[in-house]
């Protein structure tokens, strides 16, 4: 799907009022914002729901007789195109990521466009068409949506929030406190890769190895593991607070304690030299493409095997196990043997002075 | 990852760690100067790990941990005025003033930028002509050069609206206060290998002599702390008092000329407060009087009559000294939490506090009261 995004070759189909840039008109719900619904955002994302252009979206359920997944993110990312990816595509996984992890086929999506005075025209265009293409790999629809336009100085040139709605499978029952004492974790590939190509780009650093983001949707693997088991208990984006704060939200919800061994953590070399560089753990920087699972440990075999044969948990490792001692803590096994509470993190990360 | 892989590696650490136990025949107190490797130490479970004589003192080396009170309200007074940029390293942020942090003052609209090279704030300078940019100059020898560059650097080029508040503290007057101290009682020390990288050990040389207590140069991977520990306790038990350096691969005796070079050039030695220790003399940095132009203290000299009191509960300056442990204070992980820090040693990632609270809860959840013991 990614071949096909060519940024250099993004044109309007018409001129938008010949604006380089946003305006304030483009918010004011006149002719300038019709013209950049009408030029910008259906062209690239429209469907006969959204099309209609209607207060509200009408969408026809029959078909699915099943429970319904409804989540809204918001993405405020600096900058706004980043190594592997921008806040287009972000905006896309992020939110069919968190449908993902109840197990649901991702359907519907809302989409909230905040743009800042003065964002040229090129840079919504090439996010607008990275929002489409996620939006025709992960197989969703935008269904409604929202411009505003905010004085220059009030945004960080463009926030984007999206809403969505997936239905899950009758026989699908995962949630967060139905771990299991027993059960084993696996999280589904290197962690820190996003984190840490943000903080590359903000903070100017060169690596040998260009670290990139690893925003991709989720949902496909996450169906290739119901279909080798329906034993997932949980499941988990480990974005924001990174692997530590999905395995402690997981241990506080199920009253349960997890422990894991510190050194069966993916790590990309290039992540792993970067967060020494800054001081940075790993386990504390933010992922848009890895999950952290728990699984009954009879079917662990089956579910690593079906995470193997699909590309985004080639790298996916068993790492640890749910315990019934010490409830809602994580503890790590250290490398040299000992081991340390890996507690949820405080705030914004802070690189260390020396 | 290559030079970092092999000083982790479980086999060599567990080997080293069975020596010192074959080794040691009594209790001894041994303090790790550098907040970074108290970090290492609990962060790899090294301390679970120690036969029981063996009691590790977590020294007063994290620089954001004893920065008086009183020069974090200074920079929050600066951060707090329209005409000033302030930068800073990044985990100054949230250390706590007397009624807020630099975080609250960016919150508020104040123009707070975390940078990780002074430099990065001497480039914000010639890119804002209009503002003065404030650098928090905090640290050890470790963070000296670098600072003393970037002043040296806006003077040769004449940067006029760049700043420094300055609070550099120095390792060795620290040490010689503490073995001064009637109430310390440690038996050796590990140096801080950073510190160290850049001024040698030739100042040790004299502390070894005169005070007869072992001082082994550490560094800060697992294989590195449990050789130092190694060493030193061989010292201890063969009755022993020397400069040795376990951290070859980066300290020489001598040290960083350049870099000792630049630090003199532009700094020179003055008495400095030490959050929960109080003053100690000489034990600091300031700039020469060439460079008094870019002193913050000098050119904002309204704010040199802050000088606030620190909370009566928190315990810091009695950990810094190694004389409590964190888990014996009686706020630690009640009122005083990484969340709502009452003192210094909690906000830090590298400082005691800090380390215990993120890295040492089980042991206390279950019931160890002594995690070092």
């Amino acid at each position: 799907m990614k071949d096909q995004l060519n940024i250099s070759n993004w044109t309007c189909p018409l001129p938008l009022q010949n604006y380089p840039t946003i305006v304030m008109g483009h918010g004011s719900g006149g002719k300038m914002m019709s013209d950049l619904i009408h030029h910008m955002f259906l062209p690239l994302l429209g469907n006969e729901a959204l099309n209609q252009l209607g207060d509200a979206a009408v969408l026809e359920l029959d078909q699915y007789p099943t429970r319904v997944a409804f989540s809204t993110d918001s993405f405020v990312v600096n900058p706004l195109i980043f190594p592997g990816g921008n806040i287009g595509e972000l905006a896309v996984y992020g939110t069919v990521n968190d449908l993902a992890m109840t197990g649901a086929q991702p359907l519907f999506l809302s989409a909230g466009f905040i743009l800042e005075e003065g964002l040229p025209m090129e840079t919504l265009g090439e996010i607008t068409t990275a929002f489409s293409a996620a939006c025709q790999t992960a197989n969703v629809l935008v269904v409604t949506g929202d411009t505003k336009v905010v004085n220059k100085g009030h945004g960080d040139g463009l926030y984007i929030n999206t809403t969505g709605i997936g239905l899950i499978p009758a026989e699908v029952a995962i949630a967060p406190e139905n771990a299991q004492a027993g059960d084993v974790v696996i999280v589904s590939g290197t962690v820190g890769d996003h984190g840490m190509a943000i903080m590359s780009v903000r903070e100017g650093l060169e690596f040998e190895t260009r670290i990139v983001s690893d925003t991709s949707p989720l949902h496909e693997l996450v169906e290739t593991m119901l279909a080798a088991s329906l034993d997932i208990h949980c499941l988990r984006d480990a974005t924001r607070g990174g692997v530590a704060a999905a395995l402690n939200e997981l241990a506080k919800s199920s009253q349960l304690g997890i422990t894991f061994e510190e050194a069966k953590i993916p790590l990309r070399p290039a992540v792993k030299a970067a967060c020494e560089m800054l001081g940075m753990d790993p386990l504390y920087v933010a992922n848009e493409g890895k999950l952290v699972a728990i699984v009954k440990s009879q079917v662990a075999e089956e579910v690593l095997a079906a995470m193997h044969s699909h590309p985004l948990g080639r790298d996916a490792v068993l790492i640890g196990q749910v315990v019934s001692d010490h409830p809602g803590m994580v503890l790590a096994k250290t490398g040299i043997g000992g081991s340390r509470v890996v507690a949820l993190p405080v705030g914004e990360l802070l690189p260390r002075i020396c | 990852m290559k030079y970092l892989d092999e000083y982790r590696d479980g086999d060599l650490t567990r080997k080293l760690l069975d020596e010192i136990n074959q080794t040691v025949t009594r209790p001894w107190k041994i303090m790790e100067v550098c907040g970074g490797q108290t970090h290492s130490i609990i962060k790899s479970g090294l301390d679970q790990l120690l036969p029981p004589e063996i009691d590790l003192i977590h020294g007063p080396g994290c620089p954001v941990c004893v920065t008086p009170l009183e020069l974090i309200d200074k920079a929050i007074a600066l951060a707090s005025r329209p005409e000033i940029i302030f930068t800073s390293y990044g985990d100054m942020l949230r250390v706590p003033g007397s009624e807020r942090d630099l975080f609250s003052v960016k919150a508020e609209g104040g123009d707070v930028r975390i940078v990780y090279s002074p430099l990065d704030a001497l480039k914000i300078a010639s890119q804002n002509p209009d503002k003065t940019i404030v650098f928090f100059g905090i640290g050890f020898e470790t963070t000296a050069p670098a600072n003393a560059m970037a002043v040296m650097q806006a003077k040769n080029q004449a940067i006029e609206n760049f700043a420094m508040l300055v609070s550099h503290v120095t390792v060795p007057s620290a040490l010689t206060a503490l073995m001064e101290s009637p109430d310390v009682q440690v038996n050796a020390f590990l140096a801080a290998g950073h510190v160290c990288t850049v001024m040698g050990y030739w100042e040790y040389e004299q502390l070894v002599e005169k005070y007869q207590v072992p001082i082994v140069v550490m560094g800060f991977e697992p294989v590195d702390i449990a050789r130092a520990l190694l060493m030193c306790v061989q010292q201890l038990e063969d009755g022993r008092a020397e400069v040795e350096n376990a951290y070859a691969r980066s300290v020489v005796q001598g040290g960083n000329l350049p870099a000792q070079d630049i630090i003199n050039q532009v700094f020179e030695r003055t008495d400095r407060a030490w959050r929960g220790i109080g003053v100690i003399p000489q034990s600091g940095y300031r700039l020469q009087k060439a460079y008094a132009d870019f002193d913050a203290e000098l050119r904002f000299p309204e704010i040199q009559t802050i000088a606030p009191q620190e909370p009566s509960v928190c315990i810091s300056g009695l950990i810094l000294q190694g004389l409590k442990k964190p888990n014996e204070c009686s706020a630690f992980g009640k009122q005083c939490t990484p969340q709502n820090p009452l003192g210094a040693t909690m906000v830090s990632s590298e400082g005691a506090c800090a380390a215990y609270y993120q890295y040492g809860r089980y042991a206390i959840h279950l019931g160890e009261n002594e995690m070092t013991q």
